[in-house]
Formats: structure tokens, C-alpha cells, sequence
């Protein structure tokens, strides 16, 4: 090979089919005889089911089937959670597919209409009578959780279905002797997650082998048939779940969904194929949010700075039901972070998960991390103002110094490496900082309002050891598996059990490959997506599948290396510990003019005319891959925001992003990521945001009232990196799919009150909207904050 | 009630009785397994749907079947010509301009519309020409790049 591929930002090679219009998702199959399911959700946030009568319904053109929550009985189990936190006094509720006798939030599910045209179902909807008993509802988790709140489910007493704590470190010593306490009252905002492909499935049930195939959108198809197979009965050996195309998930295509197991149970029933893909309206009610935090948290530190602890309260909304991960991330992805970058003795977070009136909350690009490090943020901002110190000098005195192995946390956790200085250094030196603080305030003279905001981050991802999967209740394991297999014209497969939907893998694994074993990378097709030809996987979320799942590849490649040294060295006729190699041929040492080929080699092992005694046929192998520790990225991010105090908008004005994944397979493809990431924190620092109003309705229920970031709305981002290799992963790579994420929500937040801080605001609600923004400044000028 | 229409897709016709309810994007999917544009919404916002009719860029979620009586609709797969990718395509791929490509046919198609209209924009115009399409993957950056890519290209070829 005469260049190198890894490292290089290759142009991917999913797009083809994506930019034609030639790639197949959910929605996009038509089985013949197929039918089509629409489904009735619940208007009332809380009511009692009185009555369903379905008879005109069922009498309607087209219509083939209505089903309600008695016709599933027995036929569905309840939906599974499947992240026990333990030591947490958790309080699984009983989670029907299809209500029966209560619904819990707007969107819950009340009956399916099955009929031969989605048109017919739609019309038969109407038709269904429903004899509702509304009830009063709660959507605020704290409220939720005092005394007197209705109560979502009946056996869950004030609606606390977990109280989990961490504590790390003497943190009542260490607030009783600190010179500077800060406090702050942070309420991370319920997020809906908007992948643009609303989600579908497909079932397609064949009565005569007992074998059922769902075409599903799900960011795990493996977890999706283990827990299809729990819901529905269908064996797991019969049972395949297709997700080879998916629009995006961000977290909301995680958890199994009652939908898709009802769209099984007709498919069943009819022994018809049967389709249901949401409406994007069904999608902002019926599919998971993320966030919805309310927190109080304190900060304790010395009169020079040095921060001591950090103590936290939070009252995590759960939504109406556990969704499959929901209990694991304000807890492990959270509260284990709340050291961030920084060298804190004592830390201590309580946290309540509590049953709300709402849609069931998921994790969302993040999941735990963008939380902890906004507290951690915001309270750094708020000591620097307080001591009058600049932000960057006081998180500089706090970082944990530079390592390369190991550094273990007060709340248990032992961080792979990291250069936190290094990332702030390279992000102060590229925006001239002394020089943007001048501008800035010569700027505010003229009568402009310039924020500048600082991020600093670590985030815990490559998820993760099983052992620490079991011990943390996650009800599965977490490793990965690849397979690496030569075909007889050296061409080669790939098949991951991992599922990106959006991320590219299919051309960094290629690029993996390529270098790994000198085959040209054109030359190798990952395979994902379907049960039935990928190993086993765990999934693509928690940035672990270039972490976990990359690493399996390296492994399961560099079997095939050590086999094809082997057949290398009979065909050549020398001793094995005599071979060389040097990309893709393998010679004796001294000798690379005679050279036997990787495609040499994939050939006589394919045809296995002469192997060496003991040898088997073929080349491929495979490697089941658990990561000994997570990976932990880092970085640190600026923005720059101007406010116009006349009308309160707040305009993004520059944002610079330095972020350390470690080695980067394909810099183009990690840029992709952070501006995605990046974007979508910006959204929930100033523009996104569930709103509900006090009885449980989804008042941001469409694109129209949810303001999802916009091309014109935006700044162009600066991408930097520093590279600090992970020293437990065979590649060193970290994975960079949430940093964005994590770093931008808090950059912009710190921009916001900086820029809001001449007018005397010093804490405002997400999202910064320009109404927010401008009461905000009439009531500091009131005297009333 | 169904009414008789016909149209041209990417070149092909077709006869077809519809309801008049139907929305035009449910015909363009259900027509022949042509199924790369997307429904992302139900409220006119995302713009996954857009397509040309008659060379202009509508969102056929916003159109009934009926009204496209008589028309020529482009859809992505329309927009290749002689096996060789459009340059806005060619430009989305050099650019990783798309992630989970769900939004990407729409987005090319409206892009199309853009420079249509104003062979020559600046980084700013492009950000207010796309505004009515939504991406969730990318943050855009990656898309204006491409659309002045393929606009350069394009005024290149003349």
C-alpha cells in the first residue's frame, strides 16, 4: 500500500446509496399481502379506561383487525427495564403494551387498527369510542415526588421509582470547613430527540416454521431481538431482526417499544405481514425523550480556588413508565462523572427517579454526561465570578495533572488518560483568549453584548466491561464481536454485531482492516444490522462502537494475520518465527522479493490444496471483544454569543471545539460527529424544550412548536484535537459520538450569562429563549433578581 | 371517489386513480418502489419530502396526488443522469455532507432549488435557502459546504 488509509478522511462508502435514493429503510419495504397498523393513543395524560367499544371501527372499509389491551393480554408480557440499578429500592411499574385499564401519559396506547391501507386505519381511528375517566396528572418530577402529587401508578408511594446514591471522600467535612459555598438550582430540561427517520417496524410471520422477521428501527438490533423474544414469546433462534438502514436515533431507537411487539402480535394473529411506521406527532408523544433533571447542587472550594466538593440533589423525571436503560443514566452515566476533569476530594450525589405524566425518558446523545458536566461547569463559572478569578485560570488550578495510565476519581472511577490542560492550552491559544476578553470588552463600551462561554469535559463512554454491566444491574452484557472473513478472491467481509446508523462505521472499519492487514480498502464490505448474519452486539450508543466494537475488529483481524503467517510460511518453506510482514505480504526475513500476498494467502486457504498439517481450511476468524475499563475522551470547547438586550435573541456567533478521541481513523468523519453533537447542545441551551402544560399535555407536540436547530440559525464551527491514546485499547481510539454533546450545552450556557451578566442576571432557565432572555434583563432592572 | 391523474416520474409515465385525499409524497412512494423521499413530519417543517415538480422544489407532503396531475416529478433517484451522480450528490459525498442520509434527498433537491435560483450564493444564503430542512445529524456545517461545492461545480460546467 503506498498510502496510508488510516488517518485519512476517505469519503464514506454507505453514501452512495444514501445520496440516490437507493437505501432501504423500515418504512421503505413492501411485503406482498402486507397490512398496515395504526395505533390509538391516549389524549389523557391519567384517566381511567371505562369503556372501549370498537364495533364501527371493526365495520369500517378496508379494516382487518382493531385489537385493545384485553386482546394482548397474556399474548404480550410487559415490557421489560432492563438497567436494575441495584442498592436503589428500584420499583419496576407494570408496563402493558396496550393499556387496559389506566393510561399515564398523552401518547400511552389504547388499541391498533389494522387495515389494508394506512389511509383505511387512520379513518377506522376515528371510530373507536373510548370512555375516558381523566384524572389529575403530574409532570414536574420534584412536585411529583411530594406528598399529596397523584400518584402514576398506585404501588409506587410519592412516585419515587428509585433512590440511588454515590459519595465519594468526607463531603460534610469538607463543606464545614470551606471558605466558599456555592449553590445553584439547575433544571435540565426534557428533550425530545427527533431523529429525522420516525421510527417503524415491519413484521413479517410465517405460521408454517414458526419464524418471524422484523424490520425494525433500532440502534441494537441484537438487544431488540432478545427482548422482542421476551415480550412476544418467539424463540430467539426463530426470531431476526433486520436494521441494516437507520435515520438516526440519538438514544430514542434504544429501548424496545410496545408498537413494534403489538405490530408482531398482529402479524401473528393475521398471518399477514404488517407495517406501522409512526407520524411525527406519534413520534414527539410515543418515543422516549431524554434529560428532564431537576437539581440542586453546591459546590465547596477555598478562598484561592481549589475546589474541595461537590454535592448534588436531583429529581430525575422518568416519564410514565422505565423505559429499557432510563434508570441507569441519571445514575451510573451521571453521578460517576461528577469529578469531570477535575481534582475534587469529595463528592456526593443523591438521585431520585421519579414516575411522572409524561412520555417515558430515554437516554439522548449524552445520556448522564451533558448533566454532570453542566453542573460542573456552571458551578466553575459561578466560583470564578465569585472570587473574581478568570474562568480558564481557575479550571487550569483545578485539572487532574496529565496521565497516561490510570487515574482513579473520588467517585470510583479510573479514568484511562487524559491531557486536560493540553486540550484548554491548544483551545486558548487558537481564539487568542486575552485578546477575545479585550474585544469583548471594548465591544461592550460600543454597546454590545458579547458572551464568551468555556466547556470543559470528560466523558465516560466505550461502554464497557460486562462485569461492570452485571454489577451496575445493566441486564445484559457489553462487550463486542466481529468477524473477519477472506473470500478465495481476497476480497473480504465484515460482520459487526454492532449497528451504526449514521456514524460512518462501515468505512472506518474498513479503514481498521486496511491497516490492520494491507488490503486495499476498497476491497472490504462491512456487514451490520441483521441478526441473522452479524454475531452477536450489544449496539451503537455510549460512543462505544468504535470503542468496543473497533476493537473486536483489530483482534478478530489480527487472527487472520497470525493464521495467514502460518500458511505464509508452509507455502514458502520456512520456519514461522523466520516470517516478516509488511503491508499485506508476508515474506522471510531478508527477503521481501519473495513475498506470498494476503490474497495469495485467501486463496489457497479457500482452496486448501496445500495447508500446512494441523491447518484448517478458510481464513476468517472471529473475536468477542469486553473491553477491560471504559474510555474516557475529553476536551474543551468556547463560545461566543451576542445578546441583544432590546429583544433578548441570542445569536451563536462563533464556536471552537478541541477534542481528544484519541487516534482518529478518519479526522473527517470525528469532525461530522462533533458539529452533530455540538448542535444538538446548542438546541438545549437555547432553543429546545418538552413543554407541557398542567394537565399533561404535550404542548411542544409537533416540529411547528419545537424548535429543532436550523441551517440559518447557526454559526460555522472550528474542529480541533489534541490526541491522547486510550492505554488499555488495542488502537487507542476513544470514541467521539456525544462529545459534542456533553461540551456544548454548558459552553453556551457560560456564554449566555456572561454575555446576560452586565444586566445583572446571573442564572436563567434552558432554553435561553429570546423572551426568557429579555424578562430576564427587565427584572434584574426591576430589582427583582 | 378516486380521480384519474397522470404524471412523469424521473421520465416514466404513469396512470393512476387516486383519492383525492392522498398526499402527492404517499403516490411518489407507492408508484413503482421508488421510495428515497422521505416523510420526516406531518407538519410541512422537515422537508425530507421535497421534490421537483416540474423542475421547482415543492414538499410533496404539502401537495395532493391530484394536484400533480399533468406533471414531470424529479425525486432523487430522477436527479443522476447517464450513470453519473448529479453534482450536488458528488458534492454531499466529498463533503460528508450527510450522516444518517435521512434527510439527504430532500436536502439535495432543495439545495437544487437554491441554486436554481442563485447559481452563485454566499455560506449565508445557502443557510437561509435550506432553513425549511431539517437535519439532526450533521449541524449543517458539512452541508453548506457541500451546496458551495456543487454550486462552484456546476457554474464550472456552465
Amino acid at each position: 500500500m503506498s498510502t496510508r488509509v488510516f488517518g485519512s478522511g476517505i469519503r464514506r462508502r454507505e453514501d452512495p446509496r444514501l445520496i440516490t435514493g437507493a437505501a432501504t429503510y423500515t418504512d421503505d419495504y413492501t411485503l406482498p399481502d402486507m397490512v398496515h397498523m395504526v395505533l390509538l393513543r391516549s389524549p389523557h395524560a391519567h384517566a381511567r379506561i371505562k369503556r372501549i367499544d370498537t364495533t364501527r371501527a371493526k365495520a369500517a372499509p378496508g379494516v382487518v383487525a382493531v385489537f385493545i389491551g384485553t386482546d394482548v393480554e397474556g399474548a404480550l408480557n410487559p415490557m421489560p427495564c432492563a438497567w436494575l440499578v441495584p442498592n436503589s429500592n428500584l420499583k419496576v411499574a407494570g408496563y402493558p403494551c396496550i393499556a387496559k385499564d389506566m393510561v399515564r401519559y398523552v401518547g400511552d396506547i389504547v388499541a391498533a387498527v389494522v387495515a389494508e391501507s394506512p389511509y383505511q386505519a387512520t379513518d377506522a381511528l376515528d371510530l373507536i369510542v373510548v370512555d375516558y375517566e381523566p384524572l389529575p396528572a403530574v409532570i414536574d418530577p420534584e412536585k411529583a415526588k411530594q406528598s399529596g402529587a397523584p400518584q402514576v401508578h398506585s404501588n409506587v408511594e410519592n412516585n419515587v421509582a428509585f433512590h440511588w446514591t454515590v459519595t465519594g471522600g468526607d463531603v460534610d467535612g469538607t463543606f464545614q470547613k470551606a471558605d466558599v459555598v456555592i449553590k445553584e438550582r439547575i433544571v435540565q430540561q426534557r428533550l425530545i430527540p427527533n431523529a429525522m427517520e420516525p421510527r417503524s417496524a415491519l413484521a413479517h410471520w410465517s405460521g408454517a416454521s414458526g419464524e418471524l422477521t422484523l424490520w425494525n428501527t433500532t440502534q441494537n438490533p441484537h438487544i431488540a431481538r432478545f427482548l422482542c423474544s421476551v415480550v412476544t414469546g418467539v424463540p430467539e433462534d426463530k426470531l431476526r431482526v433486520i436494521a441494516t438502514e437507520v435515520g438516526g436515533g440519538f438514544g430514542s431507537k434504544i429501548p424496545a417499544y410496545p408498537a413494534d411487539f403489538i405490530t408482531v402480535f398482529c402479524a401473528k394473529k393475521l398471518n399477514r405481514p404488517v407495517k406501522w411506521t409512526e407520524s411525527r406527532r406519534e413520534n414527539f408523544q410515543g418515543t422516549t425523550h431524554g434529560r428532564d433533571h431537576i437539581q440542586d447542587v453546591e459546590l465547596a472550594a477555598t478562598k484561592d480556588g481549589k475546589v474541595l466538593g461537590i454535592k448534588a440533589t436531583s429529581y430525575s423525571g422518568m416519564g410514565a413508565y422505565l423505559s429499557t436503560a432510563a434508570p441507569g443514566i441519571p445514575t451510573i452515566l451521571h453521578g460517576l462523572m461528577l469529578s469531570g476533569p477535575y481534582d475534587i476530594a469529595a463528592i456526593r450525589e443523591d438521585v431520585y427517579g421519579i414516575y411522572t405524566n409524561g412520555t417515558p425518558v430515554e437516554a439522548y446523545r449524552g445520556a448522564g454526561r451533558p448533566e454532570a458536566t453542566f453542573i460542573l461547569e456552571r458551578l466553575m463559572d459561578m466560583l470564578a465570578a465569585k472570587l473574581g478569578m478568570d474562568p480558564i485560570d481557575l479550571r487550569k488550578k483545578n485539572f487532574i495533572p496529565k496521565f497516561e495510565n490510570g487515574h482513579t476519581v473520588a467517585t470510583g472511577l479510573s479514568y484511562d488518560s487524559g491531557n486536560y490542560a493540553g486540550a484548554l492550552q491548544k483551545l486558548v491559544d487558537h481564539v487568542a483568549y486575552k485578546d477575545l476578553r479585550r474585544q469583548q470588552a471594548e465591544d461592550r463600551k460600543k454597546g454590545r453584548y458579547l458572551g464568551i462561554g468555556i466547556s470543559t469535559y470528560v466523558e465516560i463512554c466505550g461502554l464497557g466491561p460486562s462485569q461492570v454491566a452485571g454489577a451496575v444491574g445493566f441486564q445484559g452484557g457489553l462487550w463486542e464481536s466481529a468477524i473477519v472473513r477472506f473470500h478465495p478472491t481476497g476480497k473480504v467481509n465484515v460482520f459487526i454485531g454492532a449497528n451504526p446508523h449514521g456514524q460512518g462505521e462501515e468505512t472506518t472499519f474498513a479503514q481498521i482492516v486496511a491497516e490492520e492487514i494491507g488490503v486495499d480498502v476498497n476491497d472490504v464490505k462491512v456487514i451490520h444490522g441483521d441478526t441473522q448474519t452479524t454475531p452477536m452486539g450489544w449496539g451503537t450508543y455510549g460512543s462505544r462502537t468504535t470503542a468496543v466494537g473497533g476493537a473486536a475488529l483489530v483482534m478478530a483481524t489480527r487472527k487472520v494475520k497470525e493464521k495467514a503467517k502460518v500458511i505464509a510460511a508452509h507455502l514458502l518453506e520456512a520456519a514461522v518465527e523466520d516470517m516478516d510482514y509488511k503491508d499485506g505480504k508476508f515474506f522471510v526475513k531478508g527477503s521481501p522479493d519473495k513475498a506470498k500476498t494476503i490474497q495469495d494467502i485467501a486463496l489457497m486457504a479457500n482452496v486448501a490444496w496445500n495447508m500446512p498439517a494441523g491447518v484448517e481450511a478458510g481464513l476468517e476468524a472471529s473475536s468477542f471483544y469486553d473491553p477491560p475499563n471504559f474510555t474516557y475522551p475529553f476536551g474543551a470547547h468556547l463560545a461566543v454569543v451576542e445578546l441583544d438586550p432590546e429583544t433578548g435573541q441570542i445569536d451563536v456567533r462563533r464556536y471552537v471545539a478541541v477534542d481528544d478521541c484519541g487516534p482518529q481513523i478518519n479526522p473527517v468523519i470525528v469532525e461530522g460527529q462533533v458539529h452533530g453533537g455540538v448542535v444538538q447542545g446548542i438546541g438545549q441551551a437555547l432553543w429546545e424544550g418538552a413543554v407541557y402544560d398542567e394537565n399533561g399535555q404535550l404542548l411542544t407536540g409537533s416540529m411547528l412548536d419545537y424548535a429543532l436547530p436550523r441551517a440559518d440559525r447557526l454559526p460555522d464551527m472550528e474542529v480541533l484535537s489534541t490526541v491522547t491514546p486510550s492505554p488499555h485499547h488495542p488502537i487507542g481510539v476513544k470514541g467521539i459520538g456525544e462529545a459534542g454533546t456533553i461540551a456544548s450545552t454548558a459552553a453556551v450556557y457560560n456564554a449566555v450569562i456572561d454575555a446576560l451578566s452586565p444586566f445583572g442576571v446571573q442564572t436563567i432557565r434552558m432554553p435561553v429563549t429570546p423572551e426568557r432572555a429579555f424578562n430576564a434583563i427587565q427584572e434584574a432592572k426591576a430589582g427583582r433578581r | 371517489m378516486k380521480f384519474p391523474i397522470s404524471v412523469t416520474l424521473n421520465g416514466r409515465p404513469y396512470r393512476r386513480e387516486v383519492e383525492p385525499r392522498q398526499l402527492l409524497v404517499h403516490l411518489i412512494r407507492d408508484l413503482g418502489g421508488v421510495t428515497g423521499t422521505k416523510i420526516g413530519c406531518d407538519t410541512s417543517q422537515c422537508g425530507a419530502c421535497t421534490v421537483l415538480l416540474d423542475g421547482v422544489a415543492i414538499k410533496s407532503c404539502t401537495a395532493l396526488a391530484v394536484q400533480a396531475d399533468g406533471t414531470s416529478i424529479t425525486t432523487i433517484e430522477g436527479l443522476a443522469g447517464d450513470g453519473q451522480l448529479h453534482p450536488l450528490q458528488e458534492a454531499f459525498w466529498n463533503k460528508h455532507g450527510l450522516q444518517c442520509g435521512y434527510c439527504t434527498p430532500g436536502m439535495i433537491l432543495a439545495a437544487h432549488e437554491l441554486l436554481r435560483t442563485n447559481p452563485q450564493p454566499s455560506d449565508d444564503q445557502i443557510r437561509h435557502g435550506l432553513e425549511g430542512n431539517m437535519c439532526r445529524c450533521t449541524g449543517y456545517q458539512n452541508i453548506i459546504r457541500a451546496v458551495r461545492e456543487a454550486a462552484a461545480a456546476m457554474r464550472r460546467k456552465g
